[in-house]
């Protein structure tokens, strides 16, 4: 089918593991690419069959199919999770989502349920900032301020990253003098990116998932606070809620060992 | 090291005034712990969960922070602003864990007063024997006048982007206009010619011009119908209104006298009279008749003169083309009389009469586009399509022109009045 090669090579979606395991989709956040998951594949690959792949604007996705009306809104980055599941045809597959993609896999699912049979969702918050009887931890202030960092990191890729990796994304060999090349995304598509998960408010969007869910949330998370964790395990009736002794908002890279045991057992639970 | 050279020749120890020894050795730095708290720039060393473990007096200066306020107590994003503080851990942190080391990222501390200083700031992830990772060692580059030229820049930026945007916006409202110029140099329909087809293309060769080229067709009287086809000296506003000014021109003229000599003999009064002595001495080429169609016989009379245009062009059904010369028309509007010769021609059924502006045979071709496309290969074409109807011929004709790509950069009009070929005769091809 012509519509899934597209997906596959504009999401570049990479597919590894086991390939008689249930199918694994992991889904980065904000800010990087599906590097940051590294540490998490070696852990599933044995059990698993295991489907990376980058939101169009992020990585090594295609600039060109980039469209800032499609993702001014999560909607737009689910459909992307849709378009990897249909191009893939996967059934009751595991969504794995890090960051806003938590929230991105609870619209997917809502959408293709066939599809996709569980969550876990690490470091999940449905809305960051704060509302009344809502403490999401940040102010629009404070968005604003992250949209400045984000322009003023802005110099150094136009110069060096852009032409780089735009230009030769089929060059790996370059990626050792591109020491920030995994974060580094086009700063327009990353403004998109971020207004869009900053400014989302999913909260009622929780009430939709109806699959087994695992709520991962560190005990020292700026971007996630705890209570936002216990707000999503409270919202969504059945999900399992396991701190990690981890701080940051990455547990999956500052502490692989125990995202990756919490992951496993939650799916050796599941079937 | 460098204080144990005792045997080498010290440079700075010449005779000629050199600088003395004592002072030469306090300008050495005989204390490593003495650079690193007053260094030039920040050091901080913090555990792999961020908690600061040591900072130097610098720092703690800039940030107006007492160190036993931070080191054990103070993780390293508790000295970011909130925007630093998301930017650290969406990129910086994950970078971090995923390459041991990063470089030159752009961050903002908060200082005891409130205030913020803008850093560069770089980290490195120190390593145990066995690989393990042990702490994280940063250093804070004040970075406040290189800030301030980047926000300069960035508002550059931004000012550009907004002109850039607005610039877009104009052009795309005058390429509006000027398609609704354009349109209006036209006419939105040709009127039905009892036993004759008409067909018309008209090619842009830029949505930022508004071109020359003209047709028209319209009714005289009773029998006859009127015909022109020209090319205004010219692209532009000007030449469009030269254009405008043309075909009312002509329209009224035939209305008055629908003899293409008496036609075209107004024309050039009339631009000659507007455009002489304006400094901006303006004229066209131009090609104007009549047809009149015989029901009896299903022929159709052509009468046509022409003012230094290329010749209109009768494809006969049989594959020969006729070019319909008028030896002699002058520019019209160049002189303050002109001579205007006339000629006719028979349409018979199968046969078609076909105008074109230069456009279309000065159009560039060969892979190196230097050579024109020209009049005997525009014939040949012609006579390759004999027996189409008017609507067909135009249909290759405008993907001949598509074919020439940017070899053809004028704009070009084209205009088909042929009689349909007689179903009922075989001969008729």
């Amino acid at each position: 089918m012509d519509m899934g090669k597209d997906t596959v090579r504009r999401n570049n979606v990479t597919v590894t593991g086991n390939p008689e395991g249930r199918t694994v989709v992991l889904a980065h956040g904000f800010g990087c690419d599906q590097n940051m998951w590294r540490l998490t594949v070696p852990a599933l690959s044995d059990d698993y069959r295991v489907v990376l792949f980058d939101y169009v604007g992020s990585g090594r996705s295609d600039p060109s199919a980039f469209s800032e009306q499609r993702y001014a809104s999560l909607d737009g980055y689910a459909q992307d999770v849709v378009d990897v599941c249909e191009a893939l045809d996967l059934t009751d597959a595991v969504f794995v989502g890090h960051s806003v993609s938590a929230m991105t896999g609870v619209l997917a699912a809502a959408r293709v349920p066939e599809r996709i049979g569980a969550l876990v969702m690490i470091g999940p918050s449905p809305r960051y900032i704060d509302d009344e009887g809502y403490r999401g931890g940040f102010s629009a202030a404070d968005i604003d301020e992250l949209l400045d960092s984000l322009e003023s990191n802005y110099l150094g890729w136009s110069a060096v990253m852009a032409p780089v990796i735009m230009g030769n994304p089929e060059r790996p060999e370059l990626g050792d003098e591109l020491k920030n090349s995994f974060c580094a995304t086009d700063p327009d598509m990353a403004r998109v990116f971020a207004r869009t998960t900053f400014l989302s408010d999913s909260r009622d969007d929780l009430k939709t998932v109806s699959v087994p869910t695992l709520v991962l949330e560190c005990t020292q998370d700026v971007i996630a606070p705890r209570e936002v964790g216990a707000f999503v395990h409270r919202s969504i009736p059945g999900s399992t809620l396991v701190t990690l002794e981890a701080t940051g908002h990455c547990p999956h890279l500052s502490a692989p060992e125990a995202t990756n045991a919490a992951i496993r057992s939650f799916l050796a639970a599941l079937r | 090291m460098m204080c144990s050279a005792g045997e080498r020749p010290d440079p700075y120890d010449a005779e000629d005034g050199g600088v003395p020894p004592a002072a030469f050795a306090s300008l050495l730095e005989d204390s490593v712990e003495e650079l690193y708290e007053n260094a030039p720039c920040g050091y901080l060393s913090t555990l792999m969960d961020g908690t600061v473990a040591k900072i130097n007096a610098t720092l703690l200066t800039w940030l107006g922070l007492r160190r036993e306020d931070v080191v054990g107590r103070m993780r390293f994003s508790d000295l970011l602003s909130v925007g630093g503080k998301l930017y650290h851990e969406t990129h910086f942190a994950p970078l971090l864990r995923m390459q041991g080391e990063i470089s030159g990222i752009a961050l903002e501390m908060r200082q005891a007063g409130g205030g913020r200083i803008s850093v560069l700031v770089s980290s490195v992830v120190k390593r145990g024997t066995t690989g393990e990772p042990l702490l994280i060692r940063t250093t804070v580059f004040d970075a406040s006048d290189r800030r301030a030229y980047e926000e300069e820049l960035l508002r550059g930026r931004r000012v550009a982007d907004e002109a850039r945007r607005q610039a877009e916006a104009d052009r795309a409202r005058l390429q509006q206009a000027l398609a609704v110029l354009q349109q209006s140099l036209l006419p939105d329909t040709l009127p039905p010619i009892p036993g004759v087809e008409a067909a018309t293309h008209y090619h842009t060769a830029s949505s930022d011009q508004v071109g020359g080229d003209f047709y028209d067709v319209f009714p005289v009287d009773g029998k006859r119908f009127g015909f022109f086809l020209g090319d205004v000296c010219g692209k532009g506003p000007e030449a469009a209104a030269v254009t405008s000014l043309t075909r009312y021109t002509l329209r009224a003229a035939a209305v008055h006298d629908p003899d293409p000599v008496a036609a075209l003999t107004t024309l050039n009064k009339v631009l000659h009279q507007r455009y002489t002595g304006s400094g901006d001495p303006r004229f066209c080429t131009a090609v104007f008749g009549t047809l009149e169609p015989d029901a009896a016989t299903g022929r159709v009379g052509v009468h046509l003169g022409s003012g230094g245009h290329p010749p209109a062009l009768v494809v006969r059904a049989d594959g020969t083309v006729d070019p319909l010369h008028t030896p002699g028309g002058l520019l019209v509007g160049v002189l303050p009389t002109a001579r205007f010769v006339t000629t006719t021609a028979v349409l018979a059924p199968g046969d078609t009469l076909v105008l074109h502006t230069d456009g279309l045979t000065e159009a560039r071709t060969g892979s190196d586009r230097t050579s024109l496309f020209g009049e005997d290969a525009l014939r040949d074409f012609l006579a390759a399509h004999a027996g189409r109807s008017p609507g067909d011929l135009i249909g290759a004709l405008i993907t001949l022109l598509d074919g020439f790509g940017d070899g053809l950069d004028d704009d070009t009009a084209l205009l088909a009045l042929g009689v349909p070929a007689d179903r009922t005769t075989p001969d008729a091809r």
